[in-house]
């Protein structure tokens, strides 16, 4: 059987499995549609938290983003965890116990304002819209690289997925499909990094194989790592390089990024209790962890390998042929993402970091005329594992249907987060409140129809900037929604013109900043300060900033609380309510 | 009155916890993992050719996340079945 076939069988029948789920899992009611309602396991919740939550650049990118820079680049692991610690202690437990259906909701009915609702929803359209066209196009690159066809077709292929279960599932048939997605990804995470370690290490965990001995030289393994990368001119990479302010400020800028994204918040309005929401947290992190702590194992060895491939006989002999490579290498070529290029004309593969001046005169010596593997994608670490590992064809067949997988789940969440705001915040709560249950899920329904039309739409035509818009939702999230949220819960006098005061301010000074370095809307070449480290304020970059524009939210908001009107009685008794967890299950229905 | 009363001490036992939960999560991630790195590389550990604060980096503080979510959710349960307000 080719691999082209057996990976259309793989995918194809995750995919039956995601309609066959679907079909089961059909919502009958709104509370159905946007939080399942209220039934689900708090251990399912996790794993379908976890699945929201770990996108295709965590499945595929992850692990070259800190193979590449290593110690440095320790911020996405911390960061993108360490916001459940805030969700689990800070927000959870409260908006299940509001026990209402939207994020949007929450803000509107405890700041007793129909424009603090507004401007949460367009908070929330901002981060969420922009996130999601990342998971579109990363699902039609997944589908053309695997199933070889038009990376425009592999788009339409998976919005129609997405469409069948999220429309008729609504909530309920998302949370299965994700649980049923998390399982997909992570066993084809897992499986070539397992045989990876043992082949490195011995160790069939690739997070204690990170941390034992290369099996081949008896070193440490990162000790192997940091002489063969000092020895061909690149930093090490336990070493720390960057600037400490900027990983400090970006670590928290993507916690509290995290803690204060719609798609994942509202995922815990799915569990029957209080109880419930805290512990599902600490599930949803345990089964990120499994990923999470695997990543850089796999980044970690796979940059080794490499290295080793190329240099077989170590780094101060002779590098490899170059019509002597290895297949995979061969294969993974004629996708363009590994590229190499003969610059000296002597056959071989020259790999080292020919912009070190340090190491220039070393290159020299050689008669090295360059770094001649000139594309080297990250993404490929992951990609090309099961190749590089010599594993079976099925195993890369589940590396493709774990991207999807892991495209997929995502996109659904955060296509639900966009059209419950819709339906539920815009039409029932502001536009038309009379309209009955059955046509407000309806109206959800078309929201969504319309939610994935958009998606693919900008899917298809991605406005140019798909690299800066994660960092855009993080800092949103981190510096409008969050604060908005925890004042909501931990302040009992925060009032209405307070937080949305706060928010605007939050949403102004971010955009703002992010647009100084990185162009008004992104268009180049209309940033008003080249975005070099010079430039930033205080040495932040934009990336970081979201951590500042919190802040600049909490100080805003108390100020403004200050000089105006306390918020009415029966305001600061919902906020007793919501603190103690009795009472939960009769907020179910309202 | 005395419900008032009990409210704002279950109230009170909470923020504690957080607060102390949180300073953990700041110790192990912004501290042990970035700050006090150096602080960590004059100890005489090492764990698997490098120091600790790598370590932290890029796995004790994953793991130590976890254990606070578990570990506060068992106290608090305790808490809420100790001033009456846990989910019957």
């Amino acid at each position: 059987m080719s691999q082209f076939t057996l990976n259309l069988l793989v995918v194809g029948a995750s995919f039956a499995l995601y309609i066959g789920i679907a079909i089961w899992a059909r919502a009958g009611t709104t509370s159905d549609f946007y939080a399942a309602s209220r039934g689900v396991n708090p251990i399912v919740n996790g794993a379908a938290t976890a699945a929201d939550w770990m996108s295709a650049a965590s499945f595929i990118s992850m692990a070259g983003l800190i193979a590449f820079v290593g110690y440095g680049n320790s911020t996405f692991l911390m960061g993108w965890t360490g916001g459940y610690v805030l969700l689990a202690l800070l927000l959870a437990p409260y908006l299940r116990k509001f026990g209402r259906f939207t994020v949007p909701e929450f803000i509107g009915d405890r700041f007793y304002s129909q424009s603090a609702r507004v401007v949460a929803v367009v908070c929330l359209l901002v981060c969420s819209i922009t996130y999601v066209i990342g998971q579109m196009t990363g699902a039609g690159v997944a589908f053309s690289r695997f199933l070889e066809v038009q990376n425009e077709t592999g788009l339409f292929i998976a919005a129609a997925v997405v469409f069948i279960y999220a429309v008729l599932g609504g909530m309920k048939g998302i949370t299965y499909t994700q649980l049923a997605q998390y399982c997909v990804l992570i066993t084809a995470y897992t499986i070539p990094a397992v045989f990876i370690s043992l082949q490195l290490t011995n160790n069939p965990i690739p997070g204690l194989g990170l941390f034992s001995t290369h099996a081949e030289s008896g070193m440490p393994l990162l000790t192997k790592l940091n002489e063969v990368l000092i020895e061909l001119g690149f930093q090490d990479y336990t070493g720390h390089h960057g600037s400490t302010v900027n990983m400090v400020l970006f670590t928290l800028s993507l916690m509290i990024g995290t803690a204060g994204l719609p798609h994942v918040i509202i995922r815990f309005f799915t569990v029957p209790k209080v109880a419930d929401a805290r512990k599902s947290a600490g599930w949803a992190l345990v089964f990120i962890a499994l990923l999470y702590l695997t990543a850089p194992a796999v980044g970690a060895m796979a940059r080794l390998n490499i290295i080793t491939t190329i240099f077989p006989d170590g780094t101060s002999a002779e590098p490899i042929r170059y019509d002597e490579r290895p297949d995979w290498m061969e294969s993974w070529e004629q996708t363009g993402l590994l590229a190499f290029e003969d610059k000296n004309d002597d056959g071989r593969i020259q790999y080292y970091n020919d912009n070190s001046e340090e190491f220039a005169s070393v290159a020299a010596e050689r008669g090295w005329e360059g770094n001649e593997m000139v594309t080297f994608n990250r993404d490929i670490l992951v990609l090309a594992n099961p190749e590089i590992a010599q594993l079976p064809p099925w195993v890369l067949a589940l590396i493709a249907a774990g991207g999807l997988a892991a495209a997929l789940s995502t996109a659904a969440g955060l296509l639900l987060a966009i059209s419950s705001a819709i339906s539920h915040d815009m039409l029932k709560s502001v536009l038309t409140p009379n309209i009955t249950d059955k046509q407000e899920l309806l109206a959800a329904r078309v929201s969504m129809a319309f939610a994935i039309a958009l998606a693919t739409y900008l899917g298809l035509n991605p406005p140019g900037f798909a690299a800066q818009v994660v960092a855009l939702a993080f800092g949103l999230a981190a510096a409008t929604l969050f604060p908005a949220l925890m004042m909501g819960i931990f302040s009992k006098k925060m009032n209405t013109y307070g937080a949305v005061a706060g928010m605007l301010a939050g949403l102004i000074a971010t955009l703002l900043y992010i647009f100084t370095y990185l162009g008004w809307f992104f268009i180049p070449e209309t940033n008003m300060l080249a975005n070099t480290p010079d430039n930033w304020l205080l040495g932040i970059s934009p990336l970081s900033f979201g951590a500042i524009g919190a802040m600049i939210n909490f100080l805003v908001a108390y100020l403004v609380m200050k000089v105006t009107a306390e918020p009415p009685e029966h305001i600061q008794e919902l906020v007793e309510s919501i603190r103690v967890p009795r009472g939960a299950g009769a907020a179910v229905d309202h | 009155m005395s419900d008032d009363k009990s409210a704002a001490a279950y109230w009170t036992a909470n923020i504690r916890i957080i607060k102390i939960c949180l300073a953990i999560w700041a110790l192990v991630s912004f501290g042990f993992a970035i700050l006090l790195r150096p602080l960590l590389q004059m100890l005489p550990i090492t764990i698997g050719g490098t120091d600790l604060g790598f370590w932290f980096a890029q796995q004790g503080s994953i793991l130590t996340f976890i254990a606070l979510i578990f570990y506060y959710t068992w106290y608090m349960n305790r808490v809420d079945r100790e001033f009456g307000v846990d989910e019957q």
